[in-house]
């Protein structure tokens, strides 16, 4: 192994070499991974195995609290009604645990920033509201809303068009531009643009959440809550007198949680989802592996993908089993559309946080803000642009929270839900300090954490007041084992 | 050493509100040695060195990187000329690895936009090669992983990345045990020995009588000597620190007793 050795005056301009030419200071001799015998990865499962658990015990739980959970629910529920485990009671679940996700999600980019945003349900109900709105009323605004509430909206989303502009958050400057030419041209009747002004909607409101928070400077717990009780007002003077708004005939809307996929088409969606996973893993540990780089073992990554596949074949086969309970009706069979729109989301999120300079830049903020500062991140646009991510999705969240109710009642984005949604994602294994996180741990989560009202539906004698506690419960267990794992990975 | 310093202060005064704390300070960084930045608290190390760093502005006097006059309002211009400050604090991210420290704020990318994980990885494994550090085992550790040793070659790593002339190191092994400040005190040597302008600010005199190839003594603000370390011994150092001079090196009997 060579090594320009101290006193070399060029060792340090040698540096940059041309990126993708391998071993700039050594490319002659083999395998030159300096002194950095770890770089090429734990090489058997046994050492993988062993990482893992040193992780664990150094207070990073991961997945291991949903998990955890998973079981606890399956046992407890199952033993309560025989129902529970029919297909035709679980295949609700991607139904109900689709708005949790979804807006889990977007919380995830803010909890990422050790900040948290308590108005991500209502904000989804707002959004859905306005939607609804567009679509029932042949797309104008303007008449359907009273009392220079019209104005109030257009003055919310040019502050949102403002702030997204001037910090120079491109990709929300157009979505808000878009939202706004939309209500202004009346076309939001067409189901399809009444979605994406939804989401436009939920855009423009994080940005102006975000300025608040990182321009202001009050804390986003402070004024979370306080849009998380305005929002709730608003969505009420939306409906003005009409009250609730059913849906039941817009079907890109109400089919994302009520149409299900063919079954042909549910497993076309396993074979791309579990091919491109496994094809883009594989390939990765064997190209960086052949560069000497650091790498996984290739035995993990055909662990993760065998285990993926398996619990995706199960998962589809019985979402694709009749679940008909009456023999003369038509066969009820097949996954919902919300579970497609949960997987792109999940990969696009996914690659946004670990492929970009973005992503980047969000996790070195929540770790730490001042040196971020000093690496040169503009630590305010950030901030900003995780809030518009989170109430953008949050926008997301509110149409398939609408998909699932039917239509947009009154109380649509309150209560629980954002308890749920905090909840999937700490769940999930997301940091409430700030940091550590993935898109990953919304679904896991979500999944988990919507098993508790799907379960205690089931059993009527249960009222609601068992949810309540139970979710905070959940959440509050979650919560403990991060702070425990922050406490002893700062120890 | 003839050749003229790669980055020269001359007459530098700052003042916070009534205090002034650097008086007309002459300062010299040479490339390819380690010059020493030392004085008791409150001489005003520290104050310098973010002067340099761009992190306050001098009221008074000029600053000369490679015999011209420049304006350094920031601390990007600082690092836009090459000259890149070590905190105390060491500004790491704890949840990130060592290769996404290196290049925080700066990643490379790839014809695509997306991040080039590949080219960080082998570029900060170059550097840290480069510099002789064997001490971390894999470039993908993560940061809250590493002893305090560790974290401080990481740290004095990423500010070689970049090809920077002159990096200015604040208190480097004030928190570091035996071992560890020995692996420091190594890798400023070797920083130097490959050209680059390294200033050192520290207390611990046996760290900067090893490392050092010329000494400045700052004493209330004022430069009490520039000094070769090997014309000076231990104790003239400390009485230029203690006492802002030391038989006729030093300031003027009259200035040192006014100021004191």
């Amino acid at each position: 192994m060579t090594t320009p050795g101290a006193g070399d005056p060029s060792a340090a301009a040698k540096v940059p070499v041309a990126p993708g030419t391998p071993g700039g200071a050594g490319a002659s001799s083999a395998p030159d991974v300096g002194g950095f015998t770890g770089d090429a990865g734990e090489s058997t499962l046994a050492g993988a195995a062993r990482a893992y658990l040193a992780k664990v015990r150094g207070g990073e739980p991961g997945a291991l609290p949903a998990l955890f959970g998973l079981v606890v629910l399956v046992i407890a529920f199952s033993n309560l009604t025989k129902v529970f485990l029919t297909v035709g009671n679980l295949a609700n679940l991607p139904g109900q645990a689709g708005p949790t996700i979804i807006i889990a999600m977007g919380l995830v980019f803010v909890l990422l920033l050790g900040e948290i945003d308590l108005s991500a349900g209502t904000a989804g109900g707002v959004c859905a509201m306005t939607m609804a709105l567009v679509l029932t009323k042949h797309g104008d605004l303007h008449s359907a809303l009273k009392n220079g509430m019209y104005g109030a909206v257009i003055i919310v989303m040019l502050l949102g068009l403002a702030v997204a502009f001037w910090q120079r958050i491109w990709p929300a400057t157009i979505v808000v531009v878009l939202g706004l030419a939309i209500m202004l041209t009346h076309v939001g009747e067409h189901v399809w643009i009444g979605m994406f002004l939804a989401m436009a909607t939920g855009t423009a409101i994080g940005c102006v959440t975000g300025f608040l928070v990182a321009r202001v400077g009050i804390p986003s717990f402070v004024v979370t809550l306080a849009f998380f009780l305005a929002w709730q007002g608003i969505i009420i003077a939306f409906a003005g007198t009409g009250g609730s708004i059913s849906l039941g005939n817009y079907y890109p809307v109400i089919g994302l949680a009520h149409r299900n996929i063919p079954p042909t088409g549910g497993w076309l969606i396993y074979a791309v989802f579990v091919g491109g996973y496994a094809g883009v893993t594989i390939f990765r540990a064997w190209h960086r592996r052949s560069r000497h780089l650091s790498s996984e073992p290739m035995a993990l990554v055909l662990v993760r993908v065998v285990g993926l596949a398996i619990i995706g074949l199960f998962v589809v086969y019985f979402l694709n089993k009749n679940r008909q309970t009456n023999s003369a009706g038509t066969p009820i069979r097949g996954m919902p559309w919300v579970v497609p729109l949960i997987l792109i989301l999940l990969v696009v999120l996914t690659l946004l946080l670990t492929k970009t300079r973005f992503g980047r830049h969000l996790y070195a903020v929540g770790g730490n803000a001042e040196a971020a500062r000093r690496a040169g991140i503009d630590v305010r646009r950030i901030r900003i642009s995780a809030f518009a991510m989170n109430s953008t999705l949050a926008g997301v969240g509110g149409i398939a929270l609408a998909s699932y109710t039917g239509g947009v009642p009154l109380d649509i984005g309150g209560g629980n839900t954002l308890l749920f949604a905090v909840g999937a994602a700490v769940v999930g294994g997301t940091s409430l300090f700030g940091g550590r996180g993935r898109i990953r741990d919304a679904v896991l989560g979500g999944t988990v954490i919507s098993l508790i009202p799907n379960g205690l539906l089931l059993k009527n004698n249960l009222n609601a007041s068992f949810q309540y506690v139970i979710t905070g419960a959940f959440l509050l267990l979650a919560a403990a084992v991060d702070a425990f794992g922050r406490r002893k990975s700062a120890s | 050493m003839a050749e003229s310093p790669i980055l020269a202060l001359r007459g530098i005064n700052k003042s916070f509100g009534a205090v002034q704390v650097l008086h007309n300070v002459d300062f010299d960084v040479y490339s390819g040695e380690v010059m020493a930045l030392v004085g008791d608290n409150g001489a005003g190390k520290s104050t310098l060195v973010k002067c340099v760093g761009g992190i306050y502005s001098i009221d008074s006097g000029e600053v000369q990187f490679e015999g011209s006059p420049v304006a350094i309002h920031s601390p990007r211009d600082a690092a836009a000329y090459g000259i890149e400050i070590v905190y105390q604090d060491l500004a790491l991210c704890d949840n990130l690895d060592i290769v996404e420290n290196m290049f925080l704020g700066r990643e490379l990318l790839k014809r695509t936009r997306d991040l080039d994980e590949a080219a960080m990885e082998q570029r900060a494994r170059d550097t840290l090669i480069g510099l002789s550090v064997r001490t971390v085992k894999s470039v993908r550790q993560v940061v809250s992983s590493l002893s305090g040793g560790q974290r401080q070659t990481v740290a004095i790593a990423k500010a070689v990345l970049w090809n920077n002339k002159v990096v200015l190191l604040d208190e480097p092994t004030a928190a570091l045990g035996v071992a560890q400040t020995r692996q420091v005190l190594d890798l400023v040597r070797r920083l130097a020995d490959s050209g680059l302008g390294v200033v050192l600010i520290s207390h611990n005199m046996n760290d900067v009588m090893e490392v050092a190839d010329r000494i400045t003594t700052l004493f209330l603000g004022r430069v009490a000597a520039e000094v070769n370390r090997r014309d000076v011994t231990y104790s003239q150092v400390v009485e230029l620190i203690t006492a802002g001079r030391t038989g006729n090196i030093g300031l003027k009997p009259a200035t040192a007793a006014e100021s004191a």
